[in-house]
């Protein structure tokens, strides 16, 4: 009889508690197709910090993650179709790692109020966040880039670069395209000469492009680039003896991938970031104990510490950090999208926080508020050592031009307000 | 010398350089369409293909280690031992054989006598089919190649130093040549003289071009339609291994060298769609054209990037006066 009312007890008591539901986080992953090899080590470094969270800390304030995948093949439309398919799994937030997607999402998350986040990528004014309310571009975005190559090469050559020439190879896109307003802006502000050199989609191809950087000699070679057009352009540099150390790479133009296949060529060719690299980082040791080791990495293991493979963890360790600044706003474990949007906005990464996390000076610090979506915009540069086969920081995460990228942002984003008819507030 | 011209005349070579790369892909294109009346859509993923096959070889790489560790729980990924260049490319034209025959066998021959529009659409599947195998067996990483024939002695890149120096002497400046640009020119050449002595000179050549005049007279002669058609998917692989080669040491391979075959369909449009020559005469005409009109008109007055489409324009403005391409075959049907 004790042992029955026991039991009514407890299954009364599993009764009234809410059934805690995982936390979801999306992973929008490019697994196959022409972008394969920076999707996947991406998408495992994204997997692998949330695998590790539910080991080591049972999830977020106790509530397990899950990390449901959906394959886009970095297309538009397989990445909106993802979306839908993936909506009503009660995703915290998307990162739709495509700029394309992103500009396709930015209404629909808008109106289906969750939070996107598009690190690095996607549409710069989006750092606006009294025009877009759901979309944040944190810590760093395209015109942070440009405006970071500019100023490490200010740097480098005594704060002066005038008479010099800088030219921008980009993909032919409208991400490509991105930096070009800033650096025409930082042109005529520091007096260098700016000369475009687009290449087209995919750039395998690109002896014209290369040929004609022969030709004007330009003291330094901005890219901004993606897939094989990055391994093509770093091959084709050092086939024209192009200095491999006045070469800077975006971000995305600056993996393993990049480098690799131009050999020792490409020793010396540098690239912005936005964290950390390598795998000299505590948080890795948890790595290998919670996930590799218990046979749950994504995937083989082999990308761990890579470039990409980073900039996926970190993702990751932004998103579960936002989700926590959530539940602490809302006083719920079990939060939703909306509260996930607000944890977002109120995030702070400081570096007492990254070290606590195993993350020690891994990335900058920021604050993230209803009117900046965006972050602080440093930007830090890396160096590729072909001998040892790794990216190295050489520089510190440094604050980039506000007084040009600001009034740009303002004006992008007061134009796509009046196209949408947003009256943008930070109430 | 004047400037403008030295720079002219660098672009135009570079242009004959960039063709014969294109015509190298469109060549298999040929082999296969001259043959079967097959427009084979997975000519792009066979150079993929192949040139995966050839850098998992080398590299001693385990195939389908994914799905075997996935399926047994092992953890195996290589072998332990690499190939030799050689010995890997043999090996690779072996599997190359071996997809011809599969092809051939499980697809094509379950075809015969199929509209043209049926066989293209086949041809699609097995692209998709391919780079899934091609994933599953080698996995979706980037690949460095090296075809090297001793240590140190690897497929030559950058700045041919000797063309650099011998122009700058005689006209004041040096033009740039890529020394694998240069390695390609030869192996083209090798490679469609090459073909044209087995057409002509072999038995099994002649029977192929039987074949491709007419299936019904060729069977009626004892040819084998099977054994050609396997003969010329056979070839088809082996043109896609050195496009992948040549294309793969530039850029490493990846998915992307698939997109190659976008470079090829211009070419054969000009070229025609049944001719060896006609592929690498097409392929130099739209390598010069493009290069020099996006040195002349695109980046100066267009903004650049114009290579692609004015290819495609290039192609289309012959298509205008000789729909068959320059080299190609006139049909005509009566009624």
């Amino acid at each position: 009889m004790t042992y029955k009312l026991g039991t009514l007890a407890v299954a009364g008591l599993m009764a009234a508690s809410p059934v805690m539901a995982d936390l979801v986080f999306p992973s929008l992953s490019y697994r196959t197709g022409p972008y394969a090899a920076g999707g996947i080590p991406f998408a495992d470094g994204y997997a692998d910090y949330f695998t590790m969270l539910n080991e080591r800390d049972g999830g977020i304030g106790g509530v397990k993650t899950s990390v449901p995948e959906c394959e886009t093949a970095y297309n538009t439309e397989k990445g909106v179709e993802c979306y839908e398919s993936l909506k009503d799994s009660g995703g915290l937030v998307y990162q739709p790692l495509s700029t394309g997607i992103t500009y396709q999402l930015i209404p629909k998350t808008t109106a289906d109020d969750i939070p996107m986040h598009t690190m690095g990528y996607g549409r710069t004014s989006a750092a606006n966040g009294a025009v877009f309310t759901h979309t944040f571009n944190y810590p760093a975005n395209y015109w942070n880039g440009a405006s970071g190559a500019i100023n490490y090469l200010l740097a480098e050559n005594g704060g002066d670069l005038n008479g010099k020439k800088i030219s921008l190879v980009y993909h032919n896109s409208a991400y490509g395209k991105e930096p070009i307003r800033t650096l025409q802006e930082l042109s005529k502000k520091h007096g260098f000469e700016f000369t475009e050199v687009p290449v087209d989609h995919p750039g395998q191809e690109q002896k014209s492009q290369w040929l004609q950087i022969r030709r004007d000699k330009p003291d330094y070679v901005i890219m901004y680039g993606w897939g094989v057009m990055n391994q093509v352009a770093v091959q084709e540099a050092a086939n024209i003896r192009f200095p491999m150390e006045n070469f800077i790479g975006i971000w995305w133009s600056g993996s393993e991938n990049d480098v690799l296949a131009a050999g020792a060529a490409a020793d010396g060719y540098k690239a912005l970031t936005f964290h950390g690299v390598g795998s000299d980082f505590p948080v890795f040791d948890d790595i290998q104990t919670y996930v590799v080791d218990k046979g749950l990495a994504a995937g083989a293991g082999d990308q761990i510490g890579t470039v990409l493979y980073n900039r996926g963890l970190y993702a990751a360790m932004l998103a579960a950090e936002a989700a926590k600044t959530a539940q602490e706003i809302h006083g719920t474990a079990d939060i939703t999208p909306a509260m996930m949007r607000d944890g977002m906005e109120g995030l702070k990464i400081t570096e007492e926080k990254m070290t606590e996390l195993g993350l020690p000076n891994f990335g900058p610090t920021f604050d993230v508020s209803c009117s900046n979506h965006g972050g602080t915009g440093l930007v830090g540069v890396t160096q590729w050592d072909a001998t040892a086969k790794e990216w190295k920081l050489i520089s510190d995460f440094a604050p980039t031009d506000m007084d040009v990228i600001g009034p740009l942002i303002e004006e992008d984003s007061a134009a796509y307000a009046a196209e949408n008819n947003i009256e943008p507030s930070c109430g | 010398m004047p400037e403008q011209l030295a720079y002219t005349i660098e672009v135009f070579l570079n242009g004959l350089m960039a063709g014969v790369l294109y015509a190298l892909v469109a060549l298999g294109f040929v082999l296969i369409y001259k043959a079967s009346g097959i427009f084979n859509y997975a000519q792009g993923v066979m150079a993929l293909f192949a040139a995966m096959t050839l850098v998992g070889i080398q590299n001693g790489q385990v195939p389908f280690a994914h799905l075997i560790n996935a399926i047994f729980g092992t953890d195996v990924h290589k072998f332990g031992w690499t190939v030799h260049s050689f010995l890997a490319i043999l090996l690779t034209v072996i599997v190359m054989i071996a997809l011809a025959w599969a092809v051939q066998k499980f697809v094509f021959k379950h075809l015969v006598g199929q509209e043209p529009i049926i066989l293209f659409m086949a041809t699609i599947g097995l692209a998709y089919f391919l780079e899934g195998v091609a994933d599953l067996m080698w996995g979706s990483e980037l690949k460095a190649l090296n075809v090297c024939a001793a240590d140190g002695v690897c497929l030559p890149q950058g700045l041919n130093l000797w063309i650099d120096e011998t122009t700058f002497n005689a006209f004041g400046y040096g033009f740039f040549i890529d020394n694998l640009d240069i390695v390609a020119s030869i192996v083209a050449a090798i490679l469609v003289i090459g073909l044209v002595m087995f057409a002509q000179y072999t038995k099994q050549g002649r029977a192929m071009r039987a074949v491709a005049d007419d299936h019904q007279a060729a069977l009626s002669v004892g040819v084998s339609l099977n054994f050609i058609w396997v003969l010329v998917w056979s070839l088809a692989g082996f043109v896609a291994l050195v496009a992948g080669i040549m294309w793969g040491a530039k850029s490493g391979v990846q998915f992307s060298l698939s997109l190659i075959a976008l470079k090829a369909l211009p070419v054969l449009m000009l070229g025609g769609f049944t001719s060896i020559p006609g592929a690498i005469v097409g392929g130099l005409i739209i390598g010069v054209g493009e290069k020099l009109f996006e040195f002349l008109i695109g980046a100066p007055y267009l903004g650049g990037a114009t290579e692609n489409w004015f290819a495609y324009m290039l192609a289309l403005l012959f298509l205008v006066f000789r729909p068959q391409g320059l080299f190609g075959e006139k049909i005509i049907e009566r009624v």
